[in-house]
């Protein structure tokens, strides 16, 4: 019998996703903190690219209502950061926190690009699992964040 | 690696879907690759499996399906080194479907590496049980984690503490097993194990009201503390952010005190000093720093009364206000939603920015602001927000005016001081956006107008002078003819004329010509339509003198390719020609309708009383979905030649299809043959037909088709209440049709006579859950009671459910109204009564198709399934 019950009900948890989409609107990283299908992450993931793509205006706030979802986002270079988030979370401290995430992969890959995300796409997973850890911040230092992962490079 | 592997490398694959033209081309290379990565796998070379499964991560990041790549999430798992389990453990939680099997097999590999030597690997387990175990697996591995909230090396420490948050909110009895725990994670200093100390206490507060009386004694001095320290810390260059020292952890604090602060006066008395020095000292001039004061203002505005802070809060948002950062705006109107609770006045005075911010080019902005506003109205500003509003609805962009005309809408149905302020509005929303109003608002309007019988002239005088300038605005037009039809001889007339109206002159002619317009309009929907030549009918009983003109043109419609207009202009046009005598008490003007009935109904708490009158407004296509309703006249036409008791096809039809059984008074004495034309048709259908109110929501649900009334005014029900109700039957007929696609035959069992019978779950879904308990009634062994439950597992509210069900031909089944056609969320039911009656009792066993429509914030969800778990021997 399929468990299914086992979703997130009522109860808030945060960071729902981060997703990272290159300005065609292509996918180049997502991480979903809770269980969504196939089906229901592309169509989503469709809507949210096209809303917030939309919004090129450099005056237009980072924030976009989406379903039951708040998207805060943030456009570096080629690529958008967007994280969903719950209703009641703190909009602009996501904000700052895809600011750590891009300069703790500046750190890392030294300027980060789309090519470095998809060709090191484990290795960005490895910093988001450092980073965050269903749906919450576990760690806010990024010398803290990308030291076991140094310490694997080194080891290889 | 293996180097005569056949597979290419990630690169290579990352290039060619990367040079991939079109989406077709792209699925090409992923089959080929995941056939690849399939062959791969059964060769079952460990050398190969790192990299098929990052590949695979990346296919399934693209979106596409995965799932065969699990197991080999697992084999990697349990691999004895880091880098194999590190990249099964990340495959394990970005690839895997919910599926039980999967994370049982994976519980006693997490508990292996859960005691494992190597920290490392205790830090890859503990990561992925927080973000994917299941209620089993934290009672399994609750001790585990526990014991490693303790453990040496922070990192361990802060992840545990993350992992115990999913734990303990999996499974809330294990909550106080940790509230000693996590208290002692609050007195460390590394930054990371505070906050998620932070966090899981936090959580615990929510899920335990123990855990919040021990924190709130225990830990708010400590916390306020911490708060303190790190406000005035040094510069710590590794937690910087634009000279606040880790504003996360500030953030986390201040969520945390705003649990323990509210709804205790004492401890909010504690912490008043610290957030009178956050809410006055945080620089505001970056990010980081009104990210810490947004969060603040928030604590203050939760934590019980402590006045002075919550001037110094409303201020902060004040300022934010008129920030010129529209993230800064956008926060701010969504925190003065919340400060509305306890200072309404506060919020009032800003009440002129926050108009201006409705006005916004940014789409978010001008969303918060319309909402605040409508909580800003009362009965002493509903005026002039409604002008500003009004105003705006006529230059504002056309993808807004939908919400905004809605907003609009609810604001003056809400408080409007007086009817005729109302009309003026509502048809200045019409005006402007009339093809943005639902169905429920303009049927409201009709039944205000209905209701001022003083206004009647004057309402139908400005709906004609607006219906020539706005004549594209679909609502506004049905509106204007439904009350020329009904006032048509008082706008001629200038009846009725009040003091502030410049008399106009129309002539008969004119005020047709509106109507006629509207008709022959191409882009008139059939709702419009059909109700113009009800209007049409009306006005040649008050317009004697043009009536050969009216007939003209209803005649017209007889070759309208809508079958609905076609025939309704046939029948009217035998009223106007042959039944003179009787017209003018058939179109006489409409009774008033009952506003308290109508707002009752509206608001949908109840499925609506039972009504056997068709709607006006069915956009069906022509001769599109009628068509089963053809083959079913075809099916049943020798049995309307077998039953000469019935009177009229119309009744038959109604008859078969069990619309009105029960209701109909001249049905109550029916012979035999046409309830042997039931059953028999419901035979042939093999479909259990819900009784009348359910069956005409299930039929609009099914077309869903926009302008449907489902819920509306007795005046549109009356409005052509000649119509006969086989239109809704229609639609749902065809919607039952589908059901019986591949409607399997059942599996023969061998009949027991055991006398009870269980209940069952007969479907299951993330969001929905029946159960089935049975009853016989004595005496008839063919006959079964069941009583359906449907259970909404979901966080929202289902609304217009509906539940339908078909059975094989030798079941017979009837469905009672369900008690209610919106279910509450988290947990709420719906029950439903069916009796099946299996003529092959004893021999063949209960079987069941059913599909279950309803709605999820507006969005359409249709389940289906078959049910084959019924006891036997029913």
């Amino acid at each position: 019998k399929i468990e299914r019950s086992e979703r997130e009900r009522g109860r808030k948890m945060g960071i729902r996703f981060i997703l990272m989409v290159n300005k065609q609107g292509q996918t180049r990283l997502a991480q979903y903190y809770e269980w969504l299908t196939l089906e229901e992450r592309r169509a989503l993931e469709g809507e949210i690219v096209r809303k917030c793509l939309a919004r090129n205006d450099q005056q237009q706030c980072s924030f976009v209502e989406h379903r039951n979802y708040k998207i805060v986002y943030r456009r570096y270079a080629s690529l958008f950061f967007m994280v969903g988030v719950d209703d009641d979370e703190n909009e602009l401290a996501i904000l700052e926190f895809i600011h750590l995430l891009v300069e703790t992969m500046d750190k890392h890959f030294g300027n980060v690009c789309e090519l470095d995300i998809m060709f090191h796409l484990e290795k960005a997973h490895f910093m988001l699992e450092e980073m965050v850890m269903n749906g919450c911040i576990v760690e806010t230092s990024k010398a803290n964040i990308l030291s076991p992962i140094q310490l694997m490079d080194k080891a290889h | 690696m293996n180097p005569f592997s056949s597979s290419t490398r990630l690169r290579d694959m990352i290039r060619s879907i990367r040079a991939c033209k079109t989406a077709a081309e792209e699925r090409g290379v992923v089959r080929k690759e995941c056939a690849d990565i399939r062959a791969s796998i059964n060769e079952n070379d460990p050398h190969d499996r790192h990299r098929n499964l990052a590949k695979l991560m990346f296919i399934h990041m693209l979106g596409y399906p995965t799932h065969f790549g699990q197991m080999e999430c697992l084999k990697l798992i349990a691999s004895p080194g880091f880098p194999e389990k590190r990249i099964g453990y990340l495959g394990l939680m970005l690839l895997l479907d919910e599926r039980q099997e999967v994370l049982m097999l994976v519980t006693n590999s997490l508990k292996q590496d859960l005691n494992h030597t190597n920290q490392y690997v205790v830090g890859l387990a503990l990561c992925a049980l927080g973000n994917i175990c299941s209620a089993e697996m934290a009672r399994d591995l609750a001790p585990e984690v526990e014991r490693l909230i303790q453990f040496r090396d922070p990192n361990i420490r802060k992840k545990a503490a993350l992992c115990s948050t999913r734990i303990v909110r999996k499974v809330p009895d294990l909550a106080e097993n940790f509230i000693n725990a996590a208290s002692s994670l609050l007195k460390e200093k590394h930054h990371g194990v505070l906050i998620t100390g932070v966090q899981l206490c936090y959580e615990l507060c929510t899920i335990n009201d123990e855990a919040l009386e021990f924190f709130r004694k225990k830990c708010t001095e400590g916390l306020i503390k911490t708060l303190r320290d790190i406000t005035n810390s040094a510069y710590q260059p590794e937690y910087d952010v634009a000279g606040i020292t880790d504003p996360f952890l500030h953030i986390r604090l201040l969520k945390l005190l705003r649990v323990l602060g509210h709804g205790d006066a004492d401890a909010s008395d504690l912490m008043t000093d610290i957030l009178a020095q956050v809410a006055t000292k945080t620089e505001s001039n970056k990010n980081a720093g009104n990210a810490v004061l947004y969060e603040c203002v928030e604590t203050i505005m939760a934590i019980e009364d402590t006045s002075s802070l919550r001037v110094l809060a409303i201020n902060i948002l004040g300022r934010f206000l008129s920030n010129r950062d529209n993230n800064i705006r956008y926060v701010a109107l969504n925190m003065l939603m919340k400060a509305i609770a306890f200072d309404d006045q506060a919020v009032q005075r800003h009440r002129v920015t926050i108009l201006e911010c409705v006005k916004d080019p940014d789409a978010s902005i001008r969303k918060r602001a319309l909402e605040l506003v409508s909580l800003l109205v009362n009965e002493n500003n509903v005026k002039q927000l409604t002008k500003e509003l009004i105003d705006y609805l006529e230059i504002s962009d056309e993808d807004f005016k939908e919400d905004l005309s809605a907003k609009i809408c609810s604001i003056v149905e809400k408080f409007s001081p007086e009817k005729i302020w109302y009309i003026d509005q509502m048809l200045k929303v019409l005006s402007e956006a009339g093809k943005f109003v639902k169905d429920d608002v303009w049927h409201a309007l009709i039944v205000v107008i209905t209701n001022a019988s003083e206004l009647h002239g004057y309402t139908v005088r400005a709906l004609y002078n607006a219906v020539l300038t706005y004549s594209e605005q679909e609502t506004l037009v049905r509106v204007a003819i439904w009350c020329i039809g009904e006032y048509g001889d008082l706008l001629v007339n200038n009846v009725g004329m009040l003091g502030i109206e410049d008399p106009i002159t129309v002539t008969e002619c004119d005020a047709v010509d509106v109507i006629v317009d509207a008709i022959t309009r191409h882009n008139s929907d059939m709702t419009t339509k059909a109700m113009a030549l009800v209007a049409l009918l009306k006005l040649s009983s008050r317009f004697p003198s043009i009536s050969e003109r009216i007939k003209d043109v209803i005649l017209k419609q007889k070759g309208s390719l809508l079958l609905e207009m076609q025939q309704r202009a046939i029948e009217f046009n035998s009223i106007v020609e042959r039944h003179k005598n009787i017209r003018s008490s058939l179109v006489e003007r409409m009774p008033v309708l009952d506003e308290a009935t109508f707002n009752v109904r509206r608001a949908g708490s109840l499925p609506a009383s039972v009504t056997t009158m068709a709607k006006p407004s069915v956009s069906i296509p022509n001769g599109v979905s009628a068509a089963p309703l053809v083959d079913l006249l075809d099916l049943g036409s020798d049995d309307i030649l077998a039953a000469p008791s019935s009177s009229s096809g119309a009744d038959f039809l109604q008859d078969l299809l069990g619309v009105d059984l029960g209701s109909s008074s001249a049905q109550s004495g029916a012979t035999p043959a046409p309830k042997a034309g039931t059953d028999l048709l419901l035979d042939i259908l093999s479909i259990g037909t819900p009784s009348p109110a359910q069956n005409s929501t299930s039929a609009i649900d099914l077309l869903s088709t926009a302008d449907m009334n489902n819920n509306s005014s007795t005046a549109l029900d009356t409005l052509s209440s000649s119509a006969p109700p086989h239109i809704a039957t229609t639609a749902s007929a065809g919607g039952m049709f589908d059901l019986l696609d591949g409607l399997s035959t059942s599996p023969s069992k061998e009949a027991t006579n055991g006398p009870a019978y269980p209940p069952i779950v007969a479907y299951e879904s993330s969001s929905l859950k029946i159960e089935f308990t049975f009853s016989k009634p004595s005496g008839n062994p063919q006959t079964t009671n069941v009583e359906a439950t449907f259970i909404n597992l979901s966080p929202n509210t289902f609304t217009d459910f509906v539940f339908q069900a078909a059975v094989p031909k030798f079941l017979q089944l009837h469905l009672d109204p369900a008690s209610s056609n919106t279910l509450p969320a988290n947990g709420g039911k719906v029950t439903q009564n069916l009796r099946v009656t299996n003529s092959q009792h004893g021999k063949k066993s209960l079987v069941m198709r059913m599909r279950i429509g309803y709605k999820v914030n507006g969005k359409d969800v249709l389940e289906e399934g078959q049910i084959n778990n019924f006891p036997r021997g029913l």
